[in-house]
């Protein structure tokens, strides 16, 4: 039977961990993940799972450790966030390419310099290239499903990609909520048997992995990721819905709250959402016409899914926990007046960047920003803002 | 009145360590001996704390925060730069890193530096673990300790593999200098940092630096618990100068302590059990009898 818990989000990380049961997990401590690998410590210290447990000496070297124990044949989890994630960044790219399915939580927090522990989500986007399926995740609950969510969309035949588990470096990762976690053997019975395709370990069938590849072969490799992302899309959207009956949570690669007839919308992701949707209720109280759109999952990007539930609205706030210097906006922005390119009646659009190095974001700071989505005028031009920052 | 260590402060008060520091005392009297020409690059650790959280500081000389595994690189960057502008004239650049940043995430930075011979002194305060990010293990965590990645549970408990010696690693490159010192010893620290800024070319110091929230023990208990782990000779206080050993916290056979009287001292050997202390006291007196002859054999000519 199902039981609720009392649990921070790196908590509900551990534990899922835990009742996944992974053959590997190597990790490297950094701030704000620690906690996930203490109390998976643990859990191997006590024998409560069967898990080759690596300490190892960087996160270059975790990531790595990672890539040979699933090439190997291994189901393989990790965690990081920041400055770890950065340092992995060569690897990270190797695990996707390598088409080598594993899970890593990132609590995600601010890249240096200068240093900074607090939340922003610099780390994620720094690899939102790289090949990884990312699912950015409101709370602990959220934190703790998509895990197992993990498991069956990296592994599955037509997959075979690592995915990035995102959730609010010490909002999320610390924050004690209320989780209602599964009973072990319904987690067992959800995520299946690990059966990889191509192990290292079959000494009979020798294969090589990641070998010399040029002009004459590199192209198609990298037009076949791309394809597996593309397939990607409609089976996790399958999975996330089918983890309803296991678990009663069914989950989207979005979530709208109050969208239907909203006029006013805002697009963000992870822990603001929740004060977003604290916002939407106050102002609908008043009669206001404002909704949310919640993005879980920013890769594969749902461009599609994104303009059709944005069709009809009239104003549109995006607000990135990110910069992109240089760029026209912060990642999500980009991504998101992008996919709204082709739709007819376009809704005006505008882009905020908030919470660098876990600068706080108030609910009157929302309620700000969807007041003057009500009070733009009619030509309104996509420019950025930047929200609680002192000198604008 | 003649002063054993000298009344200049580079570290002033208001810093953020915790009370009963070592690696705070460490950077004080290290500076003590290097003075006021010192550039320091600082990688990731308790002391990127230490400081102060901007706009504030509690150090006057510069400081350069650098990345957790890079601080061997760093400096071959400052001295470089230092070298190439014409400003080298006395000025010491120093690398000061935990033994995580040195010993695990760091090592192929420092062999790096060293192996190029650059004019570097680097400077790892040894508390045994990743303090910072709450007690977990590195390799210079010592057989036997409780960290929070090595618990004590049910089926496994405590870090089951030695420390990793890394001043012997250094001593391998073949540098000018390598030495040991502690907290316990200041004029010691401050000797080695003065004779560290003389020589020309890579030095390295490895300083005991106790951390009562770490080792759990009270924090007055700081430079007892430090003499006591050279007294038990876990941590013996020695010097290699172009190759030649020098012990200089000379233990008496008949004063040497039993390594029971150093672990009772920290919640974080609490349970370790008599047949795991018993081969751990082995394995002190076989490195201490080594590091005996080592000094016999490539001492320095008397
Ligand atoms: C690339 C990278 N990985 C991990 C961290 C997180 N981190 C910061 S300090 C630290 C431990 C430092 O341990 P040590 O070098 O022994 O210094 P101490 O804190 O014990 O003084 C870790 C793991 C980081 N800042 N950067
Ligand atoms: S945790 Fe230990 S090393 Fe870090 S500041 Fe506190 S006493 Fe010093
Ligand atoms: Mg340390």
């Amino acid at each position: 039977m199902a039981k609720p818990m009392a649990i921070s989000g790196n908590f509900a990380a551990a534990y899922s961990t835990k009742q996944i049961n992974p053959h590997i997990v190597a990790a490297y401590p950094i701030t704000p993940q620690t906690l996930m690998m203490e109390k998976f410590s643990e859990y191997v210290a006590n024998g409560e799972v069967d898990t080759e447990l690596i300490c190892v000496e960087s996160e270059h070297s975790a990531m790595s450790a990672c890539i040979g124990a699933a090439a190997a044949g291994g189901r393989v989890i990790t965690s990081t966030a920041a400055n770890g994630l950065a340092l992995m960044f060569e690897v990270v790219y190797i695990a996707a390419s390598l088409r080598l399915p594993m899970t890593m939580c990132v609590m995600n927090r601010a890249l240096s310099g200068p240093i900074n522990i607090h939340c922003d989500h610099s780390d994620a986007m720094g690899v939102r290239d790289s090949g990884w399926i990312q699912v950015f995740n409101e709370n602990a609950q959220e934190v703790y499903d998509t895990m197992f969510q993990a498991c069956r969309i990296g592994e599955h035949k037509d997959i075979k990609l690592p995915v990035m588990v995102n959730f609010d470096g010490f909002i999320t990762s610390h924050k004690v909520e209320r989780v209602d976690v599964l009973d072990d053997d319904v987690v067992q019975d959800y995520i299946g048997k690990f059966e990889p395709m191509y192990p290292l370990l079959d000494v009979d069938n020798p294969l090589t992995y990641g070998p010399l590849d040029l002009f004459d072969y590199y192209f198609e490799h990298k037009r076949q990721q791309v394809d597996a992302m593309q397939k990607a899309l409609p089976i996790i959207e399958k999975e996330m819905k089918a983890y309803g009956k296991v678990s009663g949570r069914e989950y989207g690669i979005m979530e709208s709250y109050h969208l239907d007839d909203a006029d006013y919308v805002i697009i963000c992701m992870s822990s603001t959402a929740g004060t977003t949707k604290f916002v939407v209720d106050r102002m609908r109280a008043q009669g206001k016409k404002v909704g949310l759109l919640k993005l879980r999952l920013f890769r594969p990007f749902p461009a599609k899914q994104i303009a059709e539930q944005l069709a009809g609205v009239k104003r549109i706030a995006v607000l990135d926990r990110s910069e992109s210097f240089g760029a026209f906006g912060g990642p999500l922005f980009t991504e998101v007046r992008n996919a709204l390119y082709d739709v007819n009646d376009k809704p005006g659009i505008t882009g905020y960047v908030y919470g660098l190095g876990g600068r706080d974001i108030s609910a009157d700071q929302i309620e700000g920003v969807f007041n003057k989505l009500i009070s733009a005028p009619d030509k309104m031009i996509g420019d950025i803002q930047y929200l609680g920052v002192r000198g604008d | 009145m003649k002063h054993t260590i000298p009344q200049e402060e580079y570290m002033e008060r208001g810093h953020m360590a915790c009370l009963g520091c070592g690696g705070a005392h460490a950077m004080r009297y290290l500076l003590k001996g290097l003075g006021e020409k010192t550039i320091i690059a600082l990688p990731a650790c308790c002391w990127a704390v230490i400081p102060g959280v901007y706009p504030y500081s509690c150090m006057d000389i510069p400081l350069q925060y650098v990345a957790f595994e890079v601080t061997g690189a760093a400096i071959s960057g400052i001295e470089a730069a230092l070298k190439a502008k014409g400003k080298k004239d006395g000025t010491t650049v120093v690398g000061w890193a935990g033994d995580g940043g040195t010993a695990d995430i760091g090592i192929q930075a420092l062999s790096g530096a060293v192996e190029r011979g650059h004019d570097v002194k680097y400077v790892c305060y040894d508390n045994e673990a990743y303090m910072n990010t709450g007690i977990q293990r590195s390799s210079a965590t010592p057989r036997g300790a409780w960290t929070t990645t090595t618990p004590v549970g049910s089926t496994k408990a405590w870090k089951q593999t030695p420390k990793k010696n890394i001043v012997e690693i250094m001593v391998a490159h073949e540098i000018p200098y390598t030495c040991t010192a502690s907290v316990a010893y200041p004029e010691d620290i401050i000797r080695k940092a003065v004779k560290m800024k003389e020589i020309e070319g890579p030095c390295y110091m490895q300083i005991l630096a106790p951390c009562p929230t770490g080792w759990k023990y009270p924090p007055e208990k700081t430079i007892e618990i430090a003499r006591l782990a050279t007294e038990t000779c876990i941590f013996p206080i020695y010097e290699v100068t172009d190759g030649k050993y020098k012990i200089n916290k000379r233990i008496r056979d008949d004063k040497k302590k039993n390594i029971i009287d150093y672990f009772r001292t920290q919640g974080r050997f609490r349970k370790l059990d008599e047949t795991t202390i018993q081969q751990i006291q082995s394995s002190v007196d076989a490195e201490w009898e080594l590091l005996k002859k080592k000094e016999k054999c490539f001492g320095e000519e008397i």
